[in-house]
Parts: structure tokens; sequence; C-alpha cells
């Protein structure tokens, strides 16, 4: 274990550190008919299977992964969307797994949610002062008036006018309704709003607006986001803290920018793997791409042990074997590899350059 | 230096010059393509980059002579491909060409291709249409593009129908269909939208394996700038229909001189290093049927002069194979007519 003082990431987290959330070994399993009656085995497809993570007040927690890691599974979860097979959802304090209805409704208010398409998340039916109003005339105890100056606030928060909460979805522009759908998420002033591929569908000019945006309300507002991006650069812009995840489960976790983060000290195979693929953003980056064997496998059947093991290009006898645990291995950086683990190596490495590659 | 780097490109096999597409409907013209040139020259690639409506995709479709027509009409431009106008060719002259000379590969190669075929069937159609080949010969085809595209035991695949096939293979079936017929110039619309970061790089390196083997010559359609970055010599920026600044991928980058390519670079987020504040530009691109008078970008330009809002500016030409309208340049720069042509 390094005993090096890490470097202040150059996104600031929040100053209090107080928690918002605290995802403690969420597991959702789908079960998965085959026609059948079960053998041994059951069949149930393990979209996440034991995450844990922490999201503080003010602060961007991202999610990344190829598709079927579980990140959207997870999110789902945290917005109520799935119940979760197992594990605790703590918001402030209490699980919210196991919360009772009244309880749960004071948990709703406090996350909301923006998704990836601008075109189908608004109702096209309603008016934006309605679409942004609902929430607030369902749960708050106010005046249509003071709704109404409050939609107008909203509406100044996301760049765009008061006087446009007359108008319908369908004459506004794709960027422009991603504000909405921002300015409906800020309604009840929620603690965590969750992002899911916030940007990917606007235009290239378009996206600095929004992230830009986004991060001014979090300083504002200290609100938390939750997001999920494929695209690396958004998450190092946007994030504090990343977790990569594969097959349903966080391999490496730590800060999402500065000279200690993810990017820079890559510690798992699978997140080097990832980076290695990455579009470079100058034509002189140039990567030495890490091409993995096989294809991810199905997460009905994971494989034994790390469930990365088959792919893994520093695989050891030991990982077929036995599943890594997540370990810290520096403050506020975490992985789930063998190669790390003093309890599994004789001299667990520092880096994945002196390990030595099986292809 | 702006330059290619090491890399020798071939003869101009295609080139565009002051193309223009207007759509007539009955609320107006809207000018989709309104002057896009470029050379492109073998085993080139050149990226063809915009926001929406900045009017690539009509290009492109223009190139292939797709648009459809009416409301369409080539007004002005000719597209010299191989050594010929194809904006003169008859319907059936076209036909000809397309997929033999210039052909488009599918925007998404997960779903591109016909459930209800096998590959022998799909890979076979554009050989069998342009190269009026059959049986063996037929076969000897098919077989070679699946080899070009690194498929394994490829007498085998060649029966495979789609859903018996890999993410991963479908690409490459998909990109041996484009190739089948060895053509001159390969169209990639957003091929990557969607996929994976993995299977993105996959598909690239292949269309980059492709290329350095048969000297074919790539455009990319595409607003990822990463794309830009990994696989194209060359950029061809679009805004409001028409190009507003080309040049070599590195200039691009390190020196773009048109405001708009300096705010989309800007605005480009980096997985590398950590960034401040990204550079973000007012407003959203124009609509076509509504253009300002003058320059399209004038509204949202940090640097616009009273000039931009009254006449659309020429093209000036800072440097070998770089091209740049905008009025900043007068002065500085020769325009277009007075370059000495490269």
């Amino acid at each position: 274990m390094t005993s090096q003082a890490p470097q202040a990431p150059a996104v600031e987290a929040s100053a209090d550190g107080d928690m918002v959330l605290q995802i403690q070994d969420l597991k959702k399993h789908f079960g998965v008919s085959s026609g059948f009656l079960f053998a041994r085995s059951k069949g149930s497809l393990k979209a996440v299977d034991g995450v844990s993570y922490d999201i503080e007040r003010g602060e961007t927690v991202a999610l990344v992964g190829e598709s079927g890691c579980g990140k959207t599974t997870t999110a789902r979860c945290i917005l109520l969307l799935e119940k979760p097979t197992a594990g605790h959802i703590l918001y402030r304090g209490d699980d919210v797994v196991t919360m009772k209805r009244d309880v749960l409704a004071e948990y709703r208010k406090g996350v909301s949610a923006v998704f990836q398409d601008p075109w189908s998340s608004l109702n096209p039916r309603m008016k934006i002062r309605d679409i942004i109003g609902e929430p607030m005339a369902i749960n708050w105890d106010i005046s249509r008036e003071q709704r109404k100056e409050r939609v107008g606030q909203l509406l100044n928060d996301v760049g765009l006018h008061a006087y446009q909460m007359e108008l319908f979805p369908h004459e506004f522009s794709g960027g422009q309704r991603q504000r909405l759908a921002v300015a409906r998420s800020l309604a009840l002033d929620p603690d965590l709003i969750v992002l899911d591929e916030p940007v990917s569908g606007l235009d290239v000019s378009i996206r600095a607006q929004i992230m830009n945006m986004l991060k001014d309300l979090q300083e504002q507002y200290k609100v938390s986001y939750l997001l999920i991006a494929h695209d690396l650069g958004t998450v190092r812009y946007m994030a504090h803290k990343v977790a990569v995840m594969y097959l349903g489960k966080i391999v490496e976790h730590g800060h999402a920018s500065g000279a200690t983060g993810v990017f820079e000290e890559t510690l798992h195979p699978y997140t080097k793997a990832l980076i290695s693929a990455a579009l470079p953003s100058h034509p002189d980056i140039v990567r030495e791409e890490i091409v993995l064997r096989g294809e991810v496998p199905s997460p009905v059947n994971p494989p034994s042990g790390c469930h990365f093991h088959p792919r893994c290009p520093w695989v050891m006898d030991v990982c077929s074997q036995v599943e890594p645990e997540r370990k810290e291995w520096r403050p506020g950086h975490s992985v789930a590899c063998h190669l790390y683990d003093p309890d599994h190596m004789a001299t667990p490495i520092e880096d994945l350059d002196q390990a030595p590659r099986v292809y | 230096m702006a330059d290619n780097g090491d890399k020798k490109f071939g003869e101009v096999v295609l080139s565009v010059k002051d193309l223009r597409t207007y759509f007539y409907t009955r609320w107006g013209v809207t000018k989709a393509v309104d002057g896009v040139s470029f050379d492109l020259r073998k085993g080139e690639t050149l990226g063809l980059v915009g926001e929406s409506g900045c009017g690539k995709s009509v290009t492109v479709l223009s190139l292939m002579r797709l648009v459809p027509i009416p409301p369409g009409r080539h007004v002005s431009g000719e597209v010299i491909l191989d050594g010929q106008d194809i904006m003169e060719l008859s319907d059936g002259e076209m036909s000809n060409i397309r997929g033999r000379k210039i052909s488009m590969i599918l925007q998404d190669p997960m779903t591109a291709l016909n459930p209800v075929f096998n590959v022998e069937n799909q890979l076979g159609e554009p050989i069998r249409i342009h190269q009026h080949l059959r049986g063996k010969a037929l076969w000897d085809m098919a077989i070679d593009a699946l080899k070009r595209v690194r498929i394994p035991a490829p007498e085998v695949r060649i029966k495979d129908y789609p859903h018996q096939l890999s993410g991963g293979m479908r690409q490459r079936v998909v990109g041996a269909v484009s190739i089948s017929c060895n053509p001159l110039v390969l169209v990639a619309d957003e091929p990557t939208t969607s996929l994976d970061v993995t299977i993105q790089a996959q598909y690239l390196r292949l269309l980059k394996d492709l290329q350095e083997q048969a000297g074919l010559a790539i455009i990319f359609i595409t607003h990822d700038f990463g794309i830009v970055a990994k696989n194209c010599d060359r950029v061809n920026v679009m805004y409001a229909g028409r190009t507003v600044e080309e040049a070599d991928v590195r200039t691009i980058f390190n020196d773009p001189l048109h405001p708009y390519t300096q705010a989309l670079i800007g605005s480009l987020p980096k997985m590398e290093e950590d960034v401040e504040r990204l550079y973000s530009i007012e407003g959203q691109p124009p609509a076509l049927y509504d253009l300002p008078p003058g320059c399209a970008f004038a509204p949202r330009c940090p640097h616009a002069m009273d000039k931009c809002n009254e006449a659309y500016p020429p093209e000036f030409v800072p440097g070998e194979r770089h091209g740049v309208k905008c009025w900043l340049l007068e002065g500085t720069a020769p325009l277009r007519e007075e370059a000495v042509k490269v």
C-alpha cells in the first residue's frame, strides 16, 4: 500500500461531506424462466450483483461501463423503478428498500431524474408551466401563484425565460428541452438528480452549454448528481467520483479528475482496456489499444471467481477461483482485483505495468 | 505543421465543387447544401463534421444521387468521381456507379443486416448486380470480401444468418457488403452512434484496415470529434449548409481559424486532462429555411462585425489546402480564386 499523499482533484468535492445516499451491497436479479424445472442452479440474470458506493451532498458520482454492466439498473433501483433483490439504499439514514409508503413519499421528492432523450421525456400535451409545476402541485401545499412564480424562477435558472412557461414542448429545440427537463427535476429542490446520458442526444455545441449549466446549478443548490455517461470526457469534466462497472459489479472506484484520479492512475485491467479504447481528444494522442479477447459474457451465467477473468490480459490462477473483494488501495481509490490484494499476492503491484501479461 | 504527417495519398478520386442542393416546398426554399467543396484522394479519410441541420447528410445523399427529386433539386455544382461528373449521369448510369464506385456503409452495423437472408445472399446481391457475376465467380468474390474483413472460416460463416453471428461479426459482414465491389469511395454516415466504446474501436480499426488494403477513400459523416481525431486526415466543417472551414486534421485541432470551428474545438471535454471550464457558444444552429442575411454564424459569433451581417464571406486560403469562409481573414489571406491551386 502506498503512503504517498494524493493530490487534490481538480473538481472540488462538497465541503461538508454530508451524505445524501449510501448504496450498500445492492443486488438486482431478474428471474429467467427456461421452461424446465430449475435444477440446482437458479436461472437468474444478475444485473446488479453487490454494488456499494456513497453519494455526498453537492457531489457528482458517475457510473461507467458498457452495455449490460448494470449501471442503468442501479439507477432504476435508486429511482424506485425496480425493486432491489437485496441490499440497502440509505437516504438520510433510512433504508429505502424496506421503507413504508409514507416515508417513501419523502424520498420520491428528494430524488428526481433527467433522461437521455429530450424528445420523448416531456408530455407534448402539457404546457411547460404544468410540466414543471406538476410535481409541486402534487407534493407541496402552495398557491397557484406561488407555483407560477417558482416555475418562472426555475426557467431562469436553466437559462430560459419565464414567459416560455405558456409554450408547449414542441416549440423548443433539443437543447432547450433538456433544459426544461432539468428545470422539472429541480422543482422539488431535490437532494439527488439521476442524469442518464443527459447530453449524448444533443449537438456538440449544445453539450457544453448544458454541462456548464448543470455544474453551475450544482454549485448554486448543492444538489448531487448520479451521472450515467459513456463518454469518458464528459465524466471527467462533470464528476467528482467515478465507479467503473462490469457485469453487475464495481471493479474500480475513485476520483474522476486529478493526478490520482482513475483516468491517470488506472488500476483495474478492465478500466485500463476501456480507457485504451476511448477515442482521443486530439489527433496526436495515440493510445495503445488493449484488445480484450472474447465478448462480454451473459449476466445469467457469469464466469466463476472474478467475472472478468476469461478476458483479462493479466489473469492469474487465483482469478478463476476466488472472487476479488473491492479494497481500498489509496484513500479515495478502491479496486476489486487480486493483483493489488496483499491477501492473494506476495508482492501486490503498484501499477499494471509491473504485472506480466498473459496476452 | 499543417501537413498530412508521413502518410502519402494518391490521386484525387472525388472532387466536389460548390455543390448546392435545395428543397422546394410550399413553405419556401430550404437551402440544405449551399456551397460545399472538397477533394478526396485515394487512401485519404475526410471527416464531414457539423451539427444537426448543417447539411452533411444531404451532401452525402447528393453524392450518391439519393436525394428525392422533387422536392429536392441539384441546383449547381460538380461531383467528379473517377473523372466523371456524376451529376450529369442518367438514373440508370448512376445506378451502375452506386455501390460499385461509391458505396455507403449503413448507420447501425448491428441492425443493418436483413434478418431473413443469410450472409451469402446479402453479400452476393451487390456483386450479382454490379459485377454481373454468378456461380463460382460470385462465390469467390464474396469469400474474398469476408476474408478482407477478417472473418474466420468464411466458407462456413457465409451460410449463417445474422442472428447466428456475434455483434462483432455482424459489423464485419456489413463492412464486407459495402466493399464487396471494391469501391473507390466509401461513405460512412455516423457509423458508430450508440455503439459501446470497445465495439466502436473495433469498427474504426476495421475501416482503417480496409482502407490500407485497397487505397480506399473514406468520407466519415460525424459530429464526434473523437472519430475525427482518430481516423480522419482532413476535416470539412459545415454550418447551415456550407463548408465554413476545411483543412488537415491537425490544423483543425491546433489552429482553427473559423470562429465556429474554434468554438466547437473549445467545447469538447477531454478524458486525458482536466478542463476548468468548457467554452460554450450561445444559441443554437439556425433553421435552414430561416437563415439570416450574410454569414449564417454571425448571430452567435463572438467576433461578428457589421460586414458579417451584410454579405456571406467568400473563401479565403490562409494555408496550403486550408480554406476558411470568414471575413476576419480579409486582408490577411488570399481569396480562393487568387490562391495558387495545389
